[in-house]
């Protein structure tokens, strides 16, 4: 034990943004809390990095669509720099050089939706009005424990009749509509409302973003309206930019945590959570030190949670099953560009305000459909789906003056290559990626002062997310609420008593949501640790 | 047309996308430039936003009794101040009550730049009897632009061609820009790190150029009075005819505010000989001023559960809003005061409001309730009394 005695009420391993909330909630409760993080660097998934000098990369997750509020005023994170900034349009370039617009202005882009399908332009309203509704209808899951269908007891019993008379009260209209969210395709939902392929295929883009599944794929109606909770409050834009990237968002929430009295500990990776008759006591660090802690929590995936921190014969057989079948098979990677100055895109040709929102490259149904069949057979995407914005418009910090950063999410890139990822493999999927945006912005190619590609092997190797799946298990209908990340252990606790999950990889999970992170803090501090 | 235009309109005319524009001392200024002003807001905390405040009233002050004029009118102590310096001050009736609020820039020990929100030629010239003073009205000789925001040091510099780091908050410095003669104040009306730059209004649309030309790279951004409305509320910096009446228009007794009473104190000099209410002031802080003018937090459950109870999400104010709204107790019974400006901060995801309380019920913490109309009906949502400002980044006097 390291400094003969050193004990913490809490260690919450992994300093990703969900783990660093946990952390200061539990410090703000008046716990003493360490976090381990094994980078030199907080943030996991959510950090902004200089990878070329004076041009700042967020280097994997780009943009925040679902912080709750209610963290960044339990937090006080504006306090601790934090300031979300507006990503308010969406420009899909299309391959006949015309374009779909969405502006921050509703008239705007009812105009521009008109210009299209004068049907659609009315449609979208009601649309949007539905969605608005679903989106009302799940909130309060986010921000529940969810219960256990299959317990009897009481909490469970309590939880599972309050969300019956929540469904209930949504009325059959509703209610079926959230049946078909719940089963359909993107494809096939939006299929019942538009007609303008190029606007289905942008929307339909937001339902596979972090699976392995294609818009035609049954399941994916659900994921658009998970990014449409953003949406619900009115003034939470659902696509918000930090100010400093991802990495600050990190920062301010560790900021706030040491505010609170926790203590923050990088380059301090965990080899394994130390188990003294079947309860967590402490955890031992790669270089060999113990710490001892009343309870532990874990921020890592479901995979490296309870197949690489502890040792299987720990856990029920049938648990460890469940989580080896838990899926992750990341699909997505990112591009990331030095600009010595912005492209001019074909179909809205010169600088402007469309460089501060973002660009969606999914132009038809077909072509995004086209993206996932290259990856359905091992391959990535040859003209892949993408979603491209400039931090440097937004935020004019990221870059030296004048020069800009662009991120580009790509996907697909499946984890699994077919013959495995090579630097050439990742050389080749970046030029990929770069031409398919040439094509788009001819000119582009000239302007690019430095690139940095990551596929999902690099996501892995660099984060740890197993397979490089950003939501730290795929966001499938299978594998949310109850069974996320196994059934019966959807409440943060674990087979290992003193032993806690707090990742994207528990209820609710997904995006910089901090939902799970905090969630998984109230029922800690509920259980009385 | 009517109204005025300010000598920058060349520029921000042809900028307003959606002709939104707001009145003010009897020009036109924009409400906002784009369709709506959040872009306009977030430029403020996050790069650098121009504002075009032209309309503020300008008096210069000269002369051998410049000071003493000054300091028989105003409350702060303006011959302690330095060359250079630039006092936030109100000035006050007889009575001690507040009949402006505004800026005094000492430029050299005999010449002073006065601003203010109302007219105030008159009020000086009729304190100034027996003294040996200039007073002229500048205001349409000068024109002003606001610059505001984190990246505003590095536009400013580099437009001005000089290091501005030593320039201290509340400090002047005169320059040229392109060649153009400047005044440029760390001041503001946002609460962030920030500049006023005064020019002759003649040199107004190249210094305007220069400016936007400069702070491309730095995400210069012309914003409106929108914008502005909630960056000052979260600087908790208060507006007359919004958050007090001047006493020179107030109706009856009650309409009148102290500057004890809005959180002025600090500008109260209690060294110095005899000024306008002074007789007044001393008296009431004596016995302690009967209201405060103080933040006040709503509280997102409390809102969110009034929403609920209809069925609907929480609605915010899109805008700042400028009315009295009745503050109660936290029975819910008895009103202990009323807001006046209120709004989301976009910054903080927290809707806030500034409020006259009445003393015993303005502590911090205290918990009161603020009446909310939630689909037609009166609600009351709980609130907490915040100390002012709620916005306060270091860089602001960094």
């Amino acid at each position: 034990m390291k400094g003969g005695g050193e004990r913490y009420d809490a260690i919450v391993i992994g300093g990703g943004h969900n783990g660093l909330i946990t952390a200061a909630y539990l410090a703000r409760a008046g716990k003493s809390v360490l976090v381990l993080e094994r980078r030199p660097r907080v943030g996991g998934a959510a950090v902004t990095e200089e990878i070329f000098p004076g041009f700042k990369f967020t280097m994997f997750s780009y943009v925040v669509s679902l912080l709750r509020p209610e963290i960044i005023r339990d937090l006080d994170l504006p306090r601790h720099g934090l300031h979300i900034l507006p990503l308010e349009s969406t420009v899909t370039p299309m391959e006949n050089g015309d374009y779909l617009a969405a502006w921050g202005d509703h008239d705007e882009t009812r105009r521009e939706l008109y210009r299209h399908s004068p049907r659609d332009a009315e449609a979208y309203d009601e649309y949007g009005r539905l969605m608005h509704f679903m989106a009302q209808a799940v909130k309060p899951i986010l921000s529940m424990v969810p219960p256990d269908p299959t317990s009897f007891s009481p909490g469970d019993l309590a939880g599972l009749l309050k969300l019956g008379k929540h469904f209930r009260g949504l009325g059959g209209e509703r209610l079926h509509a959230l049946v078909k969210l719940m089963t359909m395709s993107s494809a096939d939902f939006l299929d019942e409302w538009f007609e303008t392929d190029v606007l289905k295929a942008t929307k339909s883009a937001s339902g596979i973003i972090g699976t392995f599944l294609g818009p035609r794929s049954p399941g994916t109606a659900y994921v658009l309206l998970h990014h449409y909770m953003g949406e619900l409050d009115g003034v939470f834009r659902a696509w918000g930019f930090a100010k400093g990237g991802t990495g600050a968002v990190s920062e301010s929430i560790a900021s706030a945590a040491r505010a609170f009295g926790a203590e923050i500990r990088c380059d301090a990776g965990v080899a394994k959570v130390l188990v003294r008759n079947g309860r967590a006591s402490g955890v031992v660090l790669e270089n060999g030190d113990e710490l001892e802690a009343s309870i532990v929590v874990s921020s890592l995936d479901p995979r490296r949670t309870f197949l690489q921190l502890l040792d299987s014969k720990e856990l029920p057989d049938e648990f460890v099953s469940d989580i080896r079948r838990f899926k992750f098979r990341g699909s997505s990677g990112k591009v990331n560009i030095a600009l010595d100055s912005l492209p001019s895109f074909t179909c809205m040709p010169g600088i402007g305000r469309q460089h501060r929102g973002a660009f969606s490259i999914s132009p038809s149904l077909d072509y995004v459909e086209r993206a996932y069949d290259d990856a359905k057979y091992g391959e990535f995407s040859r003209r892949p789906y993408m979603d491209i914005v400039f931090p440097s418009m937004i935020d004019p910090g990221m870059a030296p003056p004048g020069k800009h950063v662009m991120s580009i999410f790509v996907q697909y890139a499946p984890y699994k290559l077919n013959g495995g990822w090579t630097d050439a493999k990742r050389e080749a999927f970046g030029d990929a990626v770069v031409n398919t945006v040439e094509s788009f912005a001819p000119g582009f190619k000239a302007k690019i002062l430095h690139r940095q590609v990551i596929t999902p092997l690099d996501i892995e190797r660099i984060t740890g997310l197993s397979e490089g799946n950003i939501f730290a298990g795929e966001l499938a209908l299978h594998q949310l609420f109850f069974l996320r990340p196994a059934p019966g252990w959807a409440k943060f606790a674990t087979p290992v008593r003193n032993f806690y999950q707090c990742g994207s990889g528990t209820h609710p999970g997904g995006g910089i949501m901090g939902a799970s992170g905090r969630l998984a803090a109230l029922r800690i501090l509920k259980d009385g640790r | 047309m009517s109204l005025r235009t300010t000598p920058f309109h060349a520029r921000t005319g042809p900028l307003s996308e959606g002709q939104a524009w707001r009145r003010w001392a009897g020009y036109v200024v924009a409400s906002a430039y784009e369709l709506s002003h959040d872009r306009e807001y977030h430029a403020i905390r996050n790069s650098a936003a121009l504002f075009d405040v032209s309309p503020l009233y300008k008096y210069m002050v000269t002369g051998k009794d410049a000071a003493r004029l000054l300091d028989h009118v105003v409350t702060r102590h303006v011959a302690k101040a330095k060359v250079g310096q630039v006092l936030y001050t109100p000035w006050c009736d007889n009575d001690g009550k507040q009949i402006d609020d505004g800026t005094i820039s000492v430029l050299n020990e005999q010449t002073f730049r006065m601003t203010s929100a109302d007219p105030t030629l008159r009020w000086l010239h009729l304190n100034s009897s027996g003294l040996d003073v200039g007073i002229e009205d500048v205001s349409e000789r000068t024109a002003a632009v606001s610059l505001q925001g984190p990246s505003s040091r590095a536009i400013l510099q580099i437009a001005a061609e000089r290091d501005l780091s030593a320039l201290k908050y509340f400090r002047l410095t005169s320059a040229t820009i392109r060649g153009i003669p400047v005044t440029i104040s760390r001041t503001g009306y946002t609460g962030d790190l920030g500049y006023e730059v005064w020019v002759d209004a003649g040199q107004a649309v190249p210094l305007w150029d220069a400016i936007v030309e400069t702070g491309a790279a730095y995400g210069i951004t012309p914003a409106g009075m929108l914008a502005l409305d909630v960056a000052r509320i979260e600087a908790g910096l208060l507006l007359i005819e919004v958050d007090y009446f001047s006493s020179r228009h107030a109706l009856i007794e009650a309409q009148k505010s102290s500057p004890l009473e809005l959180g002025l104190g600090w500008t109260v000099a209690t060294d110095k000989e005899r000024y306008n209410g002074q007789a007044a002031l001393d008296a009431e802080r004596r016995r302690g001023p009967s209201w405060q003018f103080t933040g006040l937090t709503v509280d997102w459950d409390s809102l969110e559960r009034l929403y609920a109870d209809v069925g609907l999400p929480p609605r915010l104010p899109s805008q700042a809003w400028r009315m009295s709204v009745p503050i109660y107790d936290r029975g819910g019974q008895r009103q202990v005061g009323y807001a006046t400006s209120g709004g989301w901060s976009p910054l903080l995801k927290r809707y806030m409001a500034l409020a006259h309380l009445e003393s015993a019920s303005a502590a911090p913490g205290t918990e009161v309730r603020m009446e909310v109309t939630v689909e037609h009906r009166r609600k009351q949502a709980t609130a907490r009394v915040t100390p002012l400002p709620f916005f306060n980044p270091e860089r602001k006097r960094a």
